[in-house]
């Protein structure tokens, strides 16, 4: 029998697996794959909510949160290009100086 | 075993052990195919969760779309492979004081995690609330709501996108030096 | 859950069924067999698909085309594969060996997904033997137009993951440029989709094949093609597009990235990007068949032969295609990615407000 707290502790696994990876990753690209996975943790969580109340507003945030999630890692991407342009680099120790 | 009980722990499975080996892989381009994986398991709980709709949209715009966005950006890149020496060298958490701080934390999290499923799997709990079949998840249910309650925020999304749009063109211009 | 699960009420079934063995059950069997029945199909339509590029090239160009393998050349698709099957099978040492094999093996798999949604004939009960119509198809989902349009975005990762883990540089160009050129495709595809998808209400591919029976005047059958030109034209340009095909097979042309992002692959690796984009052409000619061309409907022959219908419309666009790759030059890749994004992309935009706009107005 599959209840809300079952798809509820797999969101919180992912969750945790994501803020680990943007913790303890040195590398950009791994970071925001780590932030998509925690944006998709959160997914999880509205859906599930979203069957168990009946409600269909659950949905509704998520096709939000994709379309942000979409934007964010454009323009997330569009700055990795900047900074590794300047850097050679993708190692966020690499620009923790204000001065170029 | 009911089908949908064996469905839940495989999809449940493929998801977080690919999201998992997203976190600890070194190579940056089998992360992202881990991630597409891990995606599609979603995509399949989604559906377990009689949201259709949801389910076909996350690959459609997810895996579909923005995983190629970032395929794209490690393959123009050649983003190298992270080195794990190095990485032990110099990660700023790498001191002694914050291992062992970090220890703790990590004990503390699974006492709480067990402490968390134990809790909640003896109690009577509600089963995800039985639907008739296609009148949440409809796509016309969604498409109602969607333009009339909220509306405005359709709206906002769009301008968003098309903020995004214009800030990663700018950004990734080539200067004329 | 599965494809196979049936979907209406039990109590239709007579009760003499009741006490028979559930795995013998004969729609259990029906639908089982039909899987291994569009599977196969695929696989011989792809054959025949090397077999007519072959013969209307060679028409198209004054000559004459395969006429020595079998009669009429007909076994010229099955000697192209025995010559592939015994082919080396080659991988450059530098090449990365998972991503490497999984390449072929995810265009292959979203090729033949993408049609598993594709209705071919309307429901029937193959004259009394079930107990109750099956419809014709793999998969029973009322999202189905969304879901071969989320399939085709997979099948990109074949490609671009082809041209990466070939580590050379004419595959990694090839394998960028057809995904960004299959990328810029889709947005035009799934707006000409969505202009059917406002008059016909539904996701459901049966659902709009069945509102398009019947005709206006008695004579025009009522094919959504007649509501919808421009979103025809557009669709069938963006699906050209989305399957890498003359003239936009600018990142697989010989002269100019040697063969693109599968330079790399021989033998049996090759053989499956092959074939999974023939069963590319073959799906997008098929939805295009049931949105714009009224599917199975035709006049003359009773309905449960209308899978007849849907093989002679989808025979008449697969020419097309074939009809098309040898008659006009490619497109350079700037041109065509301009003209994805100035040209087709605001055209679909415009059909799909004009469409809304007459629905609104008519109000059907």
């Amino acid at each position: 029998m599959i209840t809300l707290n079952h798809y509820l502790v797999l969101s919180a696994l992912l969750f945790a697996i994501g803020t680990a990876g943007v913790f303890l990753r040195r590398n950009l690209i791994t970071v925001l794959l780590s932030i998509e996975i925690m944006l998709n943790a959160v997914n999880l969580t509205f859906v599930a909510a979203g069957r168990q109340f009946a409600a269909v507003d659950g949905q509704i945030i998520v096709f939000f949160v994709m379309t942000v999630a979409a934007a964010e890692a454009a323009v997330g991407l569009a700055l990795i290009i900047a900074l590794f342009r300047h850097r050679e680099s993708l190692n966020p120790d690499a620009f923790t100086s204000l001065k170029w | 075993m009911a089908l949908d009980t064996v469905l839940f722990y495989a999809f449940a499975g493929i998801t977080v052990l690919a999201a998992l080996f997203v976190v600890v892989q070194r190579n940056p381009v089998y992360s992202v195919v881990l991630l597409i994986a891990s995606f599609g398991g979603l995509a399949g709980l989604y559906v377990l969760l009689d949201a259709p709709f949801t389910a076909v949209t996350q690959i459609i715009v997810y895996a579909g779309a923005i995983m190629v966005l970032f395929l794209f950006t490690v393959m123009l890149l050649n983003v190298p492979r992270e080195d794990a020496s190095e990485f032990d060298r110099a990660h700023p958490l790498n001191r002694p004081g914050a291992r062992r701080f970090g220890a703790v934390l990590v004990v503390l999290f699974l006492i709480e995690a067990v402490w968390a499923v134990w809790h909640v799997s003896g109690r009577e709990t509600a089963a995800l609330r039985a639907t008739d079949p296609g009148s949440v998840a409809s796509v016309r249910e969604i498409g109602k709501v969607l333009f009339t309650d909220y509306a405005f925020a359709f709206e906002v999304t769009s301008l968003l996108i098309l903020a995004a749009m214009v800030g990663a063109v700018v950004l990734a211009r080539h200067r004329a030096e | 859950m599965g494809p196979a699960a049936p979907t209406r009420p039990e109590a239709r079934r007579p009760k003499p069924e009741a006490d028979k063995n559930h795995l013998m059950d004969p729609v259990l069997i029906a639908q089982i067999a039909l899987v291994v029945v569009v599977f196969h199909a695929l696989l011989l339509s792809a054959a025949g698909m090397v077999y007519w590029e072959r013969k209307i090239a060679a028409w198209l160009q004054q000559r004459v085309g395969p006429i020595y393998t079998g009669p009429a050349g007909l076994l010229q698709p099955f000697a192209d594969v025995f010559k592939l099957f015994f082919k080396e099978e080659l991988r450059p040492l530098a090449a990365d060996k998972f991503l490497f094999y999984l390449a072929p093996v995810i265009s292959a798999a979203a090729a033949f997904s993408a049609f598993a949604v594709v209705p071919f004939g309307p429901p029937t009960d193959f004259w009394g033997l079930l107990p109750r119509e099956i419809p014709l198809y793999v998969a029973d989902v009322n999202v189905a137009v969304l879901v071969i349009f989320a399939i085709t975005s997979m099948g990109i990762y074949g490609i671009v993951l082809a041209g990466w883990s070939s580590n050379s540089k004419y595959s990694l160009l090839g394998g960028l440029r057809s995904s960004a050129q299959m990328i810029s495709y889709e947005l035009s595809y799934g707006l000409a989709l969505a202009g059917v998808l406002v008059i016909g209400n539904t996701l459901s591919l049966h659902d709009l094949v069945e509102q398009q029976g019947g005709y206006w005047f008695g004579v025009i059958p009522r094919w959504f093609i007649f509501l919808q030109p421009l979103g025809f034209v557009v669709y069938m340009i963006a699906g050209i597009a989305e399957t890498n095909r003359a003239p936009f097979d600018f990142p697989e042309a010989e002269q100019e990235l040697v063969a693109g992002y599968h330079t790399e692959y021989s033998s049996m690796s090759f053989a499956m990007f092959f074939l999974a984009e023939y069963i590319n052409m073959v799906t997008v000619s098929a939805v295009a068949t049931n949105l714009f061309l009224g599917g199975w409907k035709g006049p003359f022959l009773p309905e449960w032969l209308g899978f007849l219908w849907f093989l002679i419309k989808l025979s008449a666009l697969l020419f097309f295609y074939l009809w098309i790759r040898w008659t006009l030059p490619r497109y350079r890749y700037d041109q065509l990615m301009t003209f994805g994004w100035k040209v087709l992309l605001p055209l679909a935009v415009l059909n799909l407000l004009v469409t809304a706009a007459g629905v609104v107005y008519f109000g059907a």
